[in-house]
């Protein structure tokens, strides 16, 4: 059965569609993914009604499907979002966006005195707990809650 | 700790029950016959970002008594990196010289960056505030050695808990042991909420307390001092209140424990009295003397040398 919302979705030939971002992060979702650098077209959904989420953001990408690590940043902010990769019209994958074990070079260490802020490296974070979203930097071990986390 | 990769010394965190317990043994097994022929042809470096002379001369003496050789340097002011140069470049250019890097920096996680950019093994002498984990060994060693075991004991720690690395890394290491803590501090430097987290995940007792009591030193096995400093208190009237309170004196050792041994990592202010220096249950000067074996072990422990028991 093809309803109106999934003619939408295979209505892109080849990319990738980002659904159930949560409404107040989708314009950070845009920066972190780069989406104002790309030269296809992109269409931006903002403020749609979801049944979940009550307000949510959608979007749509031509030509573009994303690298592992370009996902991991938008799980921090939007960890509930999910990815429909497009295939010639076809949905070829859905992925769930999850909490990698370990973010390199997402995150800035909040310790002004770690070594990750004096030297230029990149920046090694565990997640140790998946669920509250608190990191711990592997190099002066002090760890950052959720509401703390600044990105790179 | 992974036997077949290449091995560190940056944290007490990565260090197992079995690891902490094997250096403890190799510790006492160099108290017996400090003086061997191990590192022989081995050249280490000691690089001192920051000051610390007791430290390196702890370091430096457990290397001259295994017959090797030190380079390095001891203040960063006398180095590159004075002129800029990344503690990268830095690490790489020693690693082409020498066999082992023990290094101690102001900034943290410098030593773990460091391990990890070089295929020389590194020690950890001290990472800004985060971890001092040859301390914590020989601060393990003597609890060790005054006790005969290091399961099921009751450590009091007194002073300032907040900042203490000392304390925290302690806390860390002691935890595969099931021990028991007492905290005493004054409010503004009561032991930080993740260490007392820590504790309640392992299941381990703790108990704290602001009144330093003869009752809490009486059930204790360590009596483990630390300094309380004046430039940590954002209220000087605060500091002025409770600056004497956390001076052990020895009229309260009176009813203490035969086996209580009192440690402290030094340098002491006045939070120790001179007449408990005569106690035979004051063991700071000798858990000092304790770092040149627990850094013994610790350096043929990261270069993997094999060193049979002494006799």
């Amino acid at each position: 059965m093809i309803n109106k919302k999934e003619l939408q979705i295979a209505a892109l030939q080849n990319g990738t569609v980002i659904d159930h971002i949560p409404s107040d992060q989708l314009f950070k979702v845009v920066s972190l993914l780069g989406i104002e650098k790309l030269r296809t077209p992109v269409t931006i959904g903002y403020n749609l009604d979801s049944k979940k989420m009550g307000r949510k953001g959608i979007l749509k990408i031509a030509g573009k499907f994303f690298e592992q690590d370009e996902i991991n940043r938008i799980s921090l902010i939007a960890p509930a979002v999910k990815l429909n990769i497009i295939k010639d019209y076809e949905v070829a994958e859905k992925k769930l966006v999850q909490l990698p074990d370990e973010l390199i070079g997402i995150v800035k260490c909040n310790n002004p005195k770690c070594i990750s802020n004096n030297e230029p490296m990149k920046t090694r974070f565990k997640v140790i707990d998946k669920e509250k979203v608190t990191l711990k930097c592997e190099y002066c071990e002090m760890k950052t809650k959720k509401e703390d986390i600044v990105l790179l | 700790m992974d036997q077949m990769k290449k091995k560190s010394f940056v944290s007490v965190a990565d260090l197992s029950k079995e690891d902490i317990l094997r250096l403890v043994k190799s510790a006492e097994s160099f108290e017996k016959n400090p003086n061997r022929k191990i590192l022989e042809g081995k050249v280490c470096a000691t690089l001192f970002f920051e000051p610390s002379t007791r430290t390196r001369l702890s370091f430096e003496t457990a290397i001259n008594r295994l017959d090797g050789k030190v380079i390095g340097f001891s203040d960063a002011a006398t180095t590159s990196s004075s002129k800029g140069e990344t503690l990268k470049d830095t690490i790489k250019m020693v690693s082409n010289y020498a066999d082992l890097i023990i290094m101690r920096h102001y900034l943290e996680g410098a030593a773990r960056y460091a391990s990890e950019i070089t295929d020389v093994p590194v020690i950890n002498a001290g990472d800004g505030a985060n971890q001092h984990p040859s301390q914590t060994m020989l601060d393990l060693y003597s609890i060790y050695k005054t006790q005969g075991k290091l399961n099921n004991l009751t450590i009091t720690m007194v002073g300032d808990l907040k900042y203490g690395r000392t304390v925290h890394s302690l806390i860390v290491g002691m935890s595969h042991f099931n021990p028991a803590f007492n905290f005493i501090a004054p409010e503004e430097l009561r032991l930080p909420d993740i260490y007392k987290q820590f504790m309640e995940e392992k299941g381990l007792y703790y108990k704290e307390y602001t009144d330093f009591s003869e009752e809490v030193i009486n059930g204790s096995d360590i009596l483990y001092m630390t300094r309380v400093q004046r430039e940590r208190f954002t209220d000087l009237m605060e500091y002025e209140k409770v600056k004497n309170i956390y001076i052990l004196k020895n009229n309260m050792l009176k009813d203490s424990k035969e086996n209580l041994r009192i440690l402290h990592p030094l340098p002491r202010v006045n939070e120790i009295a001179y007449d408990v220096d005569d106690n035979f249950k004051a063991y700071y000067f000798e858990q000092a003397k304790n770092g040149v074996f627990a850094r013994q072990a610790i350096i043929c422990d990261v270069l993997g040398t094999n060193h049979p028991p002494a006799p």
